[in-house]
């Protein structure tokens, strides 16, 4: 019988011919991620197992949560993980400086590769997806016992099929490709299973488009998401991957759970209400003015270099409304300078934005960017829970770098067309 | 039976933030950040809780972050067992890994009400409402899962291989 990328992947890693939904298996893992807030624990489950690390070429650890350091305990967390790497020489660590945000760094450095399968211990690790991989979250107990092991077990998911068509219209992109998604399955519709993009829309969508919408697989409850491989992919991972890789591709005649088509010409612009990703809504469609108080450009979802040109080419000769903050968080090193020798930056400063160094830091309401009671945020994130960024009775809105810098400029939640 | 007492009832969609709200990660001790548990949605929770009650959700409970505070403080807040019609996956995964026990009961979970008291026989994969006298039966685990639960997490698991 015909197997889904997925499947095949987890077939692959358990040295398998077959495997079918529902099977329990075990994998060799091709890396692990942990960053400052999930690697503490994960070591003191990692201890207890009382052998080396499976390969310190495999063990991917990136600071970015509460980094830099925002108090003493954060600090603390960052040595425990910096004294260990020095310790162990793990390989593949991203010094303060050389950091990034974990889901926009691993890709940009070339550390994951098509048909690859990895855990991280957090629940965005399934952004790899885009690049034709297994990746999935898991808890830091997992992430621990897998960094002695090389393996880690899974229940092989069933698949959604997500059929994309046509091409996405000016000021629509990934985001709003992905919260449409999550608008109709629910937070819970994929809960337990894959998502497998599919159609002819794919070949038109970039690979910062891709990223995001495999990074939000977990808002609709995904064990992951996943492309096809393809030229894009392709010209993405020349000169980054330094390893042969060999792509997966689904079997014509793979078995799916669902089916779902998003028809891309006619999506629009579209905004996440508080307090779930699933309370979408198109911009189009908000009839009274929603006035903000904040505006977050970054984060895992939406800090690379395509979200940061989106939101330049709106913010471009324009000012942040009054009272209105503007924080734009590049997500890596790399990103931020190349922002900065291609003038976005500066477009940012002229409009009075903050920019700051990568970090998640507002994004779960860790510093850089905190609510205080009563107050909203449109932002690029992934989650708008109660509380997410800060103030219990504060809101969070999710959108798109178009609609969040359109919204900087207005005040109120608006696309960017409104932009005079 | 496991598990017998009183328990606290939430909703659908019950996510880790609120759980245990993510200003508070800096804090390594489970017993100090117990303290927060539930605080955003229920701020009687952690001063009121008692060794051995049970908490009783909706559907997709733990949705969200892979982070294993989420379910530790909920264990060393002192609740015993957590039955719900469903929970997101890395927080099932995550609850088995650490030792706290969770059931899957389906939508019958909403004639489950706040005030009643319930019983739960894991083995059986049993959840008694001994209020209203029912009975629901939970999804079974795979055998593969019900050894790590029965050697008290992965971490034990893995070193007995």
């Amino acid at each position: 019988m015909g197997m889904t990328i997925t499947e095949k992947n987890m077939a692959r890693h358990a040295g398998v011919d077959q495997v079918k939904a529902g099977q329990i298996i075990e994998c060799q893992v091709d890396a692990i991620l942990m960053n400052d807030i999930t690697f503490p624990p994960a070591l003191k489950e990692f201890r207890k197992i009382g052998k080396p690390v499976f390969d310190k070429n495999k063990i991917y650890l990136v600071p970015d949560h509460f980094t830099p350091n925002k108090d003493i305990k954060s600090a603390e967390q960052a040595k425990v993980m910096r004294d260990f790497v020095k310790e162990e020489g793990i390989m593949h660590y991203f010094e303060v400086g050389r950091m990034g945000i974990e889901h926009v760094l691993l890709p940009e450095q070339g550390l994951i590769a098509p048909g690859e399968l990895m855990i991280g211990a957090d629940s965005h690790t399934c952004t790899y997806g885009a690049l034709n991989a297994f990746s999935t979250g898991v808890g830091s107990t997992d992430a621990g016992v897998a960094m002695a092991t090389g393996k880690t077990w899974f229940k092989v998911p069933e698949t959604i099929k997500v059929t994309l068509k046509g091409k996405l219209p000016k000021w629509v992109s990934g985001k709003d490709v992905i919260l449409e998604l999550i608008g109709r399955i629910g937070v819970d519709g994929a809960r337990y299973k894959a998502i497998e993009f599919a159609g002819a829309g794919v070949a038109s969508l970039t690979m910062a488009d891709r990223l995001t919408i495999c990074n939000m697989a977990i808002e609709a409850g995904g064990k992951c998401g996943v492309f096809p491989y393809d030229e894009v992919t392709k010209a993405y991972e020349e000169g980054r991957v330094r390893r042969s890789y060999t792509p997966i591709e689904a079997d014509a005649d793979a078995s799916y759970c669902e089916e779902v088509t998003i028809d891309l010409d006619a999506l629009k612009p579209v905004v996440a209400f508080p307090h779930l990703p699933e309370n979408t809504h198109y911009v189009a469609d908000i009839e009274e003015p929603i006035a903000i108080d904040q505006v977050i450009i970054g984060s895992c979802t939406n800090g690379r270099y395509e979200d940061l040109v989106a939101a330049a080419e709106v913010l471009k000769d324009h000012k942040v409304a009054d009272f209105v903050r503007c924080i734009v968080i590049p997500g890596s090193q790399d990103v931020y300078n190349k922002a900065m020798q291609d003038g976005l930056i500066d477009i940012f400063l002229q409009a009075d934005c903050a920019v700051s160094t990568p970090t998640c830091g507002p994004c779960l309401g860790g510093y850089m960017g905190i609510m205080a009671a009563g107050e909203r945020c449109v932002s690029t994130t992934n989650r708008n829970f109660r509380g997410r960024m800060g103030h219990v009775d504060s809101e969070v809105y999710l959108a798109s770098p178009y609609v969040a810098a359109a919204s900087a400029i207005m005040g109120r939640i608006a696309e960017p067309k409104e932009v005079k | 039976m496991d598990y017998q007492g009183t328990i606290w009832r939430y909703g659908d969609n019950v996510d880790t933030d609120v759980i245990i709200p993510a200003r508070y990660l800096a804090i390594a001790d489970m017993e100090e950040l117990a303290t927060h548990a539930m605080e955003d949605i229920d701020t009687t929770f952690a001063q009121k809780v008692k060794p051995g009650q049970i908490m009783v959700a909706g559907k997709n409970f733990g949705c969200g972050s892979s982070r294993e505070h989420a379910p530790a403080v909920i264990k060393a807040s002192g609740i015993s067992c957590i039955v719900a019609d469903s929970f997101a996956r890395i927080f099932f995964r995550n609850a088995i890994n650490i030792g706290l026990s969770v059931i899957e009961i389906g939508e019958a979970v909403k004639e489950i009400k706040a005030g009643h008291e319930v019983g739960v026989d894991l083995g059986k994969g049993l959840v008694y409402d001994l209020t209203t006298g029912k009975t629901y039966q939970g999804t079974a685990l795979p055998p593969f899962i019900q050894a790590i639960a029965k050697a008290g997490g992965l971490v034990n698991f893995a070193k007995s291989r």
